[in-house]
Parts: C-alpha cells; structure tokens; sequence
C-alpha cells in the first residue's frame, strides 16, 4: 500500500490488487476446486478407509475433470489464436510488408513453416530412434522437408540413408547435387530477378531431364522426391496428408513451379489450388474464404469476413488500424477507409468499457479516434458505476486530463450526493467543492452548522480547516470554515483575535441570520474576558453596538430563547458598564 | 456471447416494466400487482432484490430512474389515474445487514382523469423534470424548482395531443442547437388522426411546447418510442415499437431567420423491420445508438446494429426462455454489449408463463458482422 495526494482535500492509500494476475480460466480451475475441496474436507474421518478409498478416487477424478475441463477451454483459445495469427501472417506479408516478387516466395514459405510445426516433432521422434532410416516415419520426414523447401535438412536425412545405402549410392549422389543446386532467391543479391529466373529454368530442367532419363526409377522414394522438385502437381496432390492444407499445397507448387510469382498472380494459383485440394463435395470454411480473399488482396473482404467469422472485434480493429496507418485503406472505395477503421476501434472500445478493470483501455482507442471518439468517451465515461471512491478519482482524472468539465461535474455531484445520503457530512463538502456546486456546498455546510448547534462540536475539523481558497465556493460554506476558527481561536484563548474573528463575522454579513443567536451566545463568555473589556474597549463597545441590535432584531423573530437574551442583555450591561469605567479612565 | 440470466420477480401478475437505472447496477421492476421492486446488482453479478412495495392502486405501468445527480429516485405510473415519485433512504444498519432498503413517497401527481401510461425524467440539464403522458391525451411537465425538495412539484406545461397516449421519450440531446424536444407515441384506435407518432419542441420565445411534426406514415398504434442518443449530430433519430420496429431519422431544416415557430424536419425510414412478425411492445438503445433491443408479441428480444454503411440488420434474437436463436445466416449469434446501458427487456403481454420473470441482457463480449 502507498499513500499519495492527490488533490489538497484527498489523502490517498493505494493497494496493488493481484486478481488481474489470475486469468479467467484458472480463476474457473480455482473456483470449481474450491467446491470440491471443500466436500472433501466433509468426508467423515471415523469412518474406515475402505468405505472411504472409493470416495477419495472419486474426488480425485473430480479434480482431473476440472483440469480437464479448464484444458479443453484453453485448447479453444488456442486454436483461436492460432487461426488468427495464420490470418494477420499473410496480411502481414501481402499487404503490410507488401513484398515483391521472389521474396514473396521466400515469405510465404516462412509463413506455412510456421504453421506447420509438427515435421520438426516428427523428426525428433525418427532421430532419436534407435535407427533412424528404418522409422516407419523416415521417409515422411524427408518428403515434408522437401515439400516445404527446407532442402538443407532433407539432404541431412538422406545422408544417412545413402550412407548404408551402397546399391544405390550413386542415385543418392545425384539427388543431393539436384538439392543442393536449387537456386534460392537472395533479395539482397546483385542479380535480378530475371538472372535468378533463368537460373531457375536451368536446374528445373536438369531435374525434369532426370526424370525423363529414369535416373531414379529404380527407388521410389527418391523418384517421388524427383516429381516433387520438377512440381508435378498430381504428385503433390498424393500427399494431400503431408501438406494438411490446400495453402500448403500453394506454396509448394509456387516453390518449384512459379518461384518468382508476382503478387497480382496469386489469386489465380490460389483459387485453382483450393478447387484441386479440397473435396469438391465440401464446401470451403470460413478460414479458407478469408485467406483467398487475402490472395485476392482484396482487404475489404478481408476485414469483412473476419467480423464475421470471429467473435471478437479484437482483430478486426487492431488489424485494419495497422492497415489505415499503411495508407492501405484509402487506395479503396470512398465510402470507408478511415471511418471503417473508426467505425471497429469504436466497436471494439466499447465492448472493453463493460469490463471492471479494462474499460481503462479503451480510453486511449477512443483518444485516437478523431470523429467520434469522444462523444463516445463522455458517453461511456459516465456510465461508469462510481464504486469506490479510488474508482472515480481514476474517472474524474482521465475526465480533467480531456478537458470534459460537464462530466467532472456531474460524477463530482453524484458523489457529493451519495454522501450526503449516508451522513458522509466530510466527504460529501470535499465532492461538491470538487464539482464547483455552490449550492450544494451551501447546502452541506447548512448541515455542519445544524449539527454543531445540536451536539456542540464540529466533525471533519481537518477537512474544514485546510479548505484553503475553495472556501470561497459559498458564502455559507465561507462562514462555516471562519466559525470554526473563531472555536479554535477561543480555545486557544486567544481571545481578542477571537473577538476581531466574530465581529468581522458579523459585520461582513457572511453570517447566516439564523445563526445570530449563536454567535451572539458566543460572544456572551467573550465579553466576560478581561482582555477584551479592558485590553480592547473599542472591540467592546464595537461588539456591545451590534449585539443591542441583534437583540432588538431578536425579539421580532419567532422563537425567541428568552433565557439567552436575559443573559445577554445582562452581560451587556455588565460589559457596558465596565467598558465606560474604562473609557473614562483612559480619557482621565 | 449472451448470457441470459433468469430472476424469479416474484410479482405476483404480469410485469409491465424493466428499467435499468443510470450506471446499470440497479434496475426496478413495475407490476399489475401494483408494486415496484427495486434490484440490486452485487459484485459477482447475481441480482437481488433490496426492495419491494405497494406504490399504487391500481397496474404499475411504467417505472423510471432519474440521473443520480438527484439521488436515488425513481417515478411511477399508473391505471389509478396517478404518477409517484419516491425516494431511497438510507436505512437503519440492521436494514443494511440485511440488505433492505426504504423507498418513500414524495409526491402523488393526480392531474390526470385517466391511466397514467408512461412516466420519464426528462434530460439531467433541463432540471429535475418529470413528465407523465395519459390515456385522455394529455402530455404533462412537472419541475422540481428545489432538487433538494422532491415533495414540490409544479406542473410547467399541459400539451393536448388529441390521441390517447401510450408512450413519450425526450430527445437526450443537451446541444444548444437543439431546443428541448419530446415523442409523443400513441396507442389511440381513432383513424381520422393519422399519424400516430407526433414531436413537440419548446420555443424559448413562446416559453410554451409546439407541435413540430407529425410521423402520418406510423398509422398503427404505437406502444414503445425511444430518442436515440444525440452523439453531437445535426439530425435525431427514434425509434418506434409498433405493428413492426421502425427506425426514423429527422433532418431539422435550416430556420429562415424570421422563423419563429417550431423547427420543420425532414422525415426519413431509415429502417423497418417486421421479423417479430407481431406486435412490438418495447424499443431500446445503447449508450451510443449503435445497438437497438426490440421486444415483441412473438416473445422474442430481437437485436439490431447498423454496420459502418449504416445499413441496419438484425444481430441477435433471444427468445422468451433465454435460449438464443441462430442468426439468419445459420451461425450462431454473437451478441455486441449491453450492460450499463439504458436497455430493457419486457417479456410480450400475452406469453402468460413470462409472468412474473424479468429477463435480463445481461454480459457480453464482442460482436461479429459487419
């Protein structure tokens, strides 16, 4: 905990709170755990164990059930998120790095390798086997690399088998030189891309003459190997399992067929490998809508598809806001543009407003949404249940930080209000001094007053006496912050700065009339001190003038304490009488 | 997703009204068992109810919260011919323990000859105002000049709308451009009077309401209208629950400036839905207009959002048990967020086992389609 100030009438104590550390799902682990923990703590300990062994299994597969359960949640989140980075992946590529033909290849090769990590868990498994070239998985593992161009590790697979592989020796020979040849694109190289096309068009044929020559018939895998690298598109579609997806299969024929694809040709590859990897009979998923309609650079449908599909606006508005920024969302129609990226960082915003904790989030999207954002933000913003009075400090900063006066006023008044209705007398003067509500702090002060008179003290002294210039606010609230000192004063004893005090009180009006009598009882022990009647005889007789008014006032008001006037009036006299004394003497 | 909750009300007769109040954390309830409950919603979200009691003699129609700028106040109406303002107080500890709290009346208004049919709170920045409208077809204003003294009320204006009314909704505009403006929806079977919907602005000069407009394409009775929320735009938008969900925008035309009658707008549909295929009995918007709740006859909560074209579909459908239907296009419907804001929920008139149960929309995530 940490003390801060925040203003000159709020002293603060702050705790950091570790629940957000806790995230939904484990919180649901810890909630149904709770349950179960507790009917365990209920199981009889008189009871024998084994009436009470069965019981104990039972509680323990209870537990694994949640963790279970909390796993398969996860698991949906994962797969979630992991469809989502597939999606801004290729965006990335396409539209946002945008990159050109040959290292388009390259990028998108890196992109299907990174969705595809189950060929290094699959190479694990052969390597550590006692011998790998005999896994029932070798030659998968050695497709797989070829069929996502990683060359390098394939021909480290084959080394092994061509090293017990004598027969056949030399075939393997000869697919190691056709692998190792392969001309790979190097953006950062002095060649063009047409050098790097005619390099190509050389080695694809000397593969294609192998296999024209047979070179590799005698060993079927190797052949395979060989179809594969010439792009025989039938052969790629034999090993649909390998690939696992019609995007895969893009790739790999791009690879070795069309290496220096330009990105305007993508659609037509793209469409014409969907249609011949999936089944004709099923229709294409959401996914693959989405990722055609990126091959198609069309990112309107992009976006569109992608509000549809997932249930969060999330990605969708972070993802057209990187792409706005790129200058990629002008190049379309009129119509949207920067409004369609307003019109989803709105959405999204508003949906972090409900939650407790994130709504703070959202202030900073709707900061940086130039039409609507701040409307939408005063809208929201006041909507925020006020809880705590640390939550609405936070409200009412980020309120002042934008210069929202209306809304400051009004949180600023509905916790004023909200103390006044629970007697909160301190808390609800420090809100409405904060909300500039004169009337109110008139009103509230009204209060401190009343109550002074029935219980003879104040309350929330510390609060009243550091006020500074906000006392200003209301007359009323002026008066009651200077009575008060004037108490403190006479309990000092100083009682000729009291007497100054009560009657400045008095003559400036500030005091409010129903008050008089009080303050002129105040003033009874006053004029019974030495220090003023004899110290100060003017201040005396000053006071003595006001308060015969006030008693002549008094008597045409109502409720008239009699006792106190008789007193006063005796005092007075007394007072005058040792006033006159005095001023004689002084004058003599 | 939604997720529907269901609170046993306990009323014991159908319930009329649901009415959130401002922060969304406490709502009233408003029965033709002829008492108001007050709910309570805690920290992990259950609701429950901290106050139940007889507010009239007769079916409680309508229910309503004021700004909590004014305190803890809510406003009810009545088949008794009366509309009621009360009042929360802070009660004694042993009341708090067990989470009860007092409402008293501070004020009876019984100008009315007839059932008082709908109650509002008008804007927080025109005062404390409450206006009330009647079968007889009288619109009334009250102001309570002292806010701090909510048992004086003094009737302002008395607008004769020639049609019985069922429902009224105050434009929540506090732009200087927009002079007060209050809907006026009627329920009358009268076919010489066409439009049902009619709009009244008050002119500053005359210090008196005026009628502005008459909606003569709403024809049918009309049981639900609802000004949407402003956001700084030149024209307004409302809703209608009517024999379908109507969405109409009003354009103000540009005042010569020896004007001085009441502002002349451009009437324009925007939308109009008839999927509740019945009667619609309740409209509602977000905060931000983005969202609009329709309830019906059908007993369904339909939802409907407009996409950055501004064209408008329906987003969601609950149906009267909870149970979420699949949106049009088969996929199951993911619902935009609702909590905290104005939104209400009335379970349709004639689907007899909803009596008694409040439905709420109560959480969310994000939405979908665009």
């Amino acid at each position: 905990p940490f003390l801060h100030a925040l203003t000159p009438t709020f002293l603060f104590v702050s705790q950091v709170k570790d629940e957000d550390i806790y995230s939904p799902i484990l919180r649901k682990l810890f909630n149904e755990s709770h349950h179960i923990f507790v009917g365990l703590q209920t199981i009889r300990e008189d009871l024998p164990s084994k009436n009470k062994k069965p019981q104990f299994v039972s509680i323990s597969k209870s537990y694994r059930s949640v963790i279970r359960a909390c796993m398969e949640e996860l698991q949906q989140v994962v797969s979630i998120l992991l469809a989502i980075e597939l999606i801004w992946n290729l965006c990335e590529v396409l539209f946002i790095d945008a990159v050109p033909a040959g290292s388009l290849l390259l990028h998108l090769l890196d992109w299907v390798r990174l969705h595809k990590a189950d060929v290094d868990e699959k190479a694990r498994e052969v390597l550590q086997s006692e011998s790998p070239v005999e896994h029932h998985g070798y030659w998968d593992v050695v497709v797989s690399y070829v069929l996502q161009g990683r060359l390098e590790e394939a021909r480290q697979m084959l080394a092994k088998q061509a090293a017990q592989q004598y027969a056949d020796k030399n075939m393997y020979k000869l697919m190691d030189n056709l692998l190792s040849k392969m001309p790979v694109y190097n953006p950062g190289s002095i060649h063009t891309l047409t050098e790097f096309d005619v390099k190509w068009r050389h080695w694809h044929e000397e593969v294609d003459r192998c296999l024209q020559d047979k070179s590799f018939a005698s060993n079927v895998h190797l052949e395979l190997i060989c179809k594969i690298l010439v792009g025989d598109e039938d052969t790629l579609l034999e090993h649909k399992e390998l690939l696992s997806t019609w995007y895969h299969f893009l790739v790999t024929r791009l690879l070795f067929a069309h290496p220096t694809i330009k990105p305007t040709e993508l659609h037509y590859y793209a469409q014409s490998c969907m249609a011949m990897f999936l089944d004709s009979r099923s229709a294409p998923e959401t996914l693959d809508s989405i990722l055609l309609a990126a091959f198609d650079f069309d990112i309107h449908q992009v976006i569109k598809d992608c509000s549809i599909a997932l249930n969060n606006w999330w990605f969708v508005a972070h993802l057209t806001d990187l792409l706005d920024h790129c200058k990629l969302l002008q190049s379309h129609n009129l119509h949207f543009g920067s409004n369609l990226r307003e019109f989803l960082l709105l959405e999204y915003a508003s949906g972090l407003f409900n939650h407790h904790s994130l709504w703070q989030l959202a202030v900073d999207y709707f900061d940086h949404c130039p039409e609507f954002g701040r409307v939408y933000l005063e809208l929201h913003i006041e909507r925020v249940p006020l809880d705590t009075e640390r939550k609405a400090l936070k409200v009412l900063r980020i309120c002042e930080q934008r210069q929202m006066p209306e809304q400051v006023r009004s949180i600023c008044k509905i916790m004023a209000k909200r103390a006044l209705r629970n007697n909160r007398l301190g808390s609800a003067l420090s809100w409405s001094i904060r909300a500039k509500d004169a009337a109110f702090a008139t009103l509230i002060s009204e209060r401190f007053l009343q109550d002074y008179c029935t219980r003879g003290t104040f309350s929330d002294l510390d609060l009243i006496d550091n006020l500074g210039p906000a006392m200003l606010l209301s007359d009323r609230l002026t008066f009651l912050v200077k009575y008060h000192e004037f108490h403190k004063l006479y309990g000092e004893k100083c009682f000729t700065e009291a007497a100054k005090l009560l009657l400045s009180l008095i003559t400036a009006k500030i005091a409010p009339r129903s008050f008089w009598m009080t303050l002129l009882t105040d003033a009874l022990p006053l004029l019974e001190q030495k220090e003023v009647s004899q110290t100060h005889p003017h201040l005396s007789l000053g006071l003595y003038d006001l308060t015969v008014i006030c008693v002549f006032w008094s008597f045409q008001e109502e409720d008239i304490e009699l006792t106190k006037v008789e007193l006063l009036r005796l005092a007075l006299a007394r007072n005058l009488a040792k006033a006159i004394v005095k001023e004689g003497t002084v004058d003599a | 997703m939604f997720v529907a909750r269901s609170i046993a009300a306990d009323h014991k007769d159908l319930i009329h009204d649901v009415s959130y109040d401002f922060h969304g954390r406490r709502m009233a309830t408003c029965s033709s068992d002829q008492s108001v409950k007050v709910w309570d919603k805690s920290e992990n979200g259950e609701w429950h109810c901290t106050a139940s009691w007889k507010t009239h003699s007769g079916s409680v129609w309508r229910v309503t919260w004021a700004h909590p700028e004014f305190g803890q106040v809510l406003a009810s109406c009545s088949f008794d011919r009366t509309a009621a303002v009360w009042e929360e107080i802070v009660g004694e500890s042993n009341d708090k323990q067990r989470g009860q709290s007092h409402w008293i009346k501070r004020t009876t208004l019984v100008d009315s000859r007839t059932s008082v049919t709908d109650v509002k709170f008008a804007p927080k920045h025109m005062g404390l105002m409450l206006t009330t409208c009647s079968a007889d077809g009288v619109v009334r204003i009250y102001e309570a000049p002292d806010v701090m003294n909510l048992s004086q009320w003094s009737l302002q204006h008395e607008i004769s709308c020639k049609l019985s009314c069922s429902c009224i909704s105050w434009n929540p505009s506090s732009s200087r451009a927009h002079p007060p403006m209050i809907a006026v929806g009627s329920d009358d079977s009268n076919v010489t009077y066409g439009g049902k919907v009619q709009i009244y602005e008050y002119n500053e000069n005359t210090r008196k309401y005026a009628k502005a407009e008459t909606l003569m394409t709403v024809t049918d009775a009309v049981h639900d209208i609802a000004f949407a929320p402003n956001l700084g735009r030149s024209f307004h938008v409302l809703a209608i629950a009517t024999k379908d969900v109507r969405i109409f925008k009003l354009v103000p035309m540009r005042k010569e400036s020896t004007s001085t009658g009441p502002t002349k707008f451009e009437v324009q549909i925007v939308a109009q839905f008839d999927n509740h295929n019945s009667q619609v009995w309740r409209v509602s918007w977000n905060i931000t207009s983005t969202l609009l709740a329709s309830s019906g006859d059908d007993g369904c909560v339909r939802l409907w959002k407009a996409n950055y074209m501004d064209n408008w579909k329906c987003t969601g459908i609950l149906k009267g048990d909870g149970s979420p239907l699949t949106g049009s296009s088969g996929q199951p419907t993911a619902m935009s967020t609702v909590v905290g804001s104005s939104v209400q929920t009335s379970q349709s008139v004639l689907n007899g086992t909803s009596a008694g149960r409040a439905w709420l929309l109560v959480s969310s995530t994000q939405a979908c389609v665009a």
